[in-house]
């Protein structure tokens, strides 16, 4: 396995955040910022502490996503990474939080914001709370944007619900990794809805490119060229024209 | 589980009643909170979603936008609507009414009952996702007055996709959930039986939301649909004057930090 990409069949498996961040990032220049929001609780819901723990035991960290800044191949940049190991990488007030604050930052020093997307969707054990916080995320997104913010989002297996119902879809590009499960509601309560069984491609990257809701599919190893060539077109023009395909060589 | 008490079942029953079909829906108190309700039809882009109705119509004399959900009233009109349950071009019908009232400066209100956006294949077709991302992307940027009343159900994204708002008012036997209490009971525990559980514990009552402060407003219910239209329409004017000498930013910046100062951080 190599970026966990299985040898026989090429289908991927999850990465871990800071295995995600190594290989995107050039090394040594990842920064963690927002670190220190962890385990929100405001409903008591029973049990979800003893989750929590779990979860933060079996992954090494303190919630769902982890944000920061580094740089690709020497272009500034925010970045968040979302870990499906931790909770299914669910949004509760912390990810919400974190995810504003990304924009907020990013909007402050003048830098992208890149996402690699992961979740199960809203965080139950949060109620109503961790609801809003699509509503919290996507306004973050909105009033970054507003003030010319360049944003990429990169869906990662699984994007599904209020993640995927919110900031993942607002991506001024929208990327996705061959593969991944991308959706709003899940397959089983489709299935139960409708009651048929589902096609094997449905909800896949590739349905979606298909449906025009998703600007390409892009192989994991290739994953740091696209978003440093994406970086170029996007930092102020001086003048210059560079075709950095060109110059990288 | 088994220890539970007869009491506990209260939120359970709530989230009976509040789903049955002899609640009153939003068509109902349309014509009771407005004069001249003009319906407008269309996403202009895919078709006319019957889960999601809206258009212009006069409140105390003031020209408003209105947008509701609707779950019909007879079997077919059920059906016809989709149970109340929004496709894609609901929410995409919904923008565009809510852009078309900024663009002529009036408020906008929405009345919220759903039992979620439909979760069916031609849903996920065309781009479900994207359609509630899109609403609460828009809608924190409206620089008019945006008003939600949640009268029924809220459920989850496919309510909140029309609740975001400078402030919400909720009915006092309504719910807001992020999840079904079965979907929840079934995640969890595997098993639906234990929804009245889920119900108590997911805190989603009107009082509820109110102390973890996410509505604003809880109006006490009467069986009397005037009285209570007269109610909720004392409730929305109150707000509106509130708002009423405000600039567009300032509306703006008055729901972008409703929504950003919820759920309070506790550092580690």
């Amino acid at each position: 396995m190599n970026g966990s990409i299985c040898s026989r069949c090429g289908g991927y498996g999850n990465l871990s955040a800071s295995r995600r961040l190594a290989m995107i990032l050039d090394e040594g220049t990842f920064q963690e910022t927002e670190s220190g929001i962890g385990f929100q609780d405001p409903i008591s819901f029973p049990g979800y502490l003893d989750k929590y723990k779990k979860a933060a035991k079996t992954t090494g960290l303190e919630e769902a996503v982890v944000t920061g800044k580094g740089s690709i191949m020497g272009i500034d940049t925010m970045i968040g990474v979302m870990d499906s190991g931790f909770m299914m990488s669910s949004m509760g007030t912390a990810v919400g939080e974190k995810i504003a604050r990304l924009f907020e930052s990013a909007a402050t020093e003048s830098k992208p914001v890149i996402i690699f997307t992961a979740s199960g969707g809203a965080r139950m054990q949060e109620g109503v709370v961790s609801l809003m916080q699509m509503a919290k995320t996507a306004a973050a997104v909105a009033k970054y944007s507003e003030q010319g913010g360049f944003y990429i989002s990169i869906l990662t297996n699984p994007t599904t619900g209020g993640v995927s119902a919110s900031f993942a879809f607002l991506g001024d590009i929208i990327i996705a990794e061959p593969g991944a499960l991308i959706g709003f509601a899940g397959k089983r309560v489709i299935e139960q809805t409708i009651k048929e069984k589902l096609p094997d491609n449905y909800q896949t990257s590739e349905y979606l490119i298909k449906h025009g809701f998703i600007d390409r599919i892009v192989e994991r190893g290739d994953l740091k060229e696209v978003l440093y060539r994406l970086l170029c077109f996007h930092q102020k023009f001086d003048g210059r024209a560079v075709d950095v395909t060109i110059e990288r060589q | 589980m088994s220890q539970l008490k007869d009491s506990d079942n209260s939120v359970w029953e709530k989230v009976i009643a509040v789903r049955s079909e002899t609640r009153f829906g939003c068509m109902d108190l349309v014509n009771l909170l407005f004069d001249s309700f003009f319906e407008l039809h269309g996403d202009r882009c895919y078709g006319d979603d019957r889960a999601v109705r809206g258009g212009l119509a006069y409140l105390d004399r003031r020209p408003v936008t209105v947008i509701m959900q609707c779950k019909g009233d007879s079997y077919k009109n059920r059906k016809e609507c989709n149970f109340g349950m929004p496709l894609p071009e609901g929410y995409r019908k919904a923008l565009r009414l809510m852009k078309q009232a900024e663009k002529y400066a009036r408020p906008i209100i929405t009345l919220v009952d759903t039992p979620g956006a439909y979760p069916g294949m031609e849903a996920e077709e065309r781009g479900q996702s994207e359609a509630i991302a899109r609403n609460l992307y828009e809608m924190s940027l409206l620089k008019v007055p945006v008003i939600t009343v949640i009268t029924g159900e809220g459920g989850s994204g496919g309510a909140l996709a029309l609740a975001v708002a400078n402030r919400i008012i909720m009915l006092e036997n309504a719910i807001f959930s992020v999840v079904s209490p079965e979907g929840c009971a079934s995640i969890l525990w595997k098993d639906k039986r234990y929804a009245f559980q889920a119900a108590k514990d997911l805190k989603i009552t009107a009082r509820d939301l109110y102390d973890l402060q996410i509505i604003d407003y809880i109006i006490e219910e009467t069986d009397e649909m005037t009285q209570l239209a007269d109610r909720i329409k004392t409730v929305i004017l109150k707000v509106l004057n509130e708002l009423e000498f405000k600039s567009g930013d300032e509306i703006c910046d008055d729901r972008l930090k409703k929504y950003r100062n919820i759920g309070e951080i506790k550092n580690i």
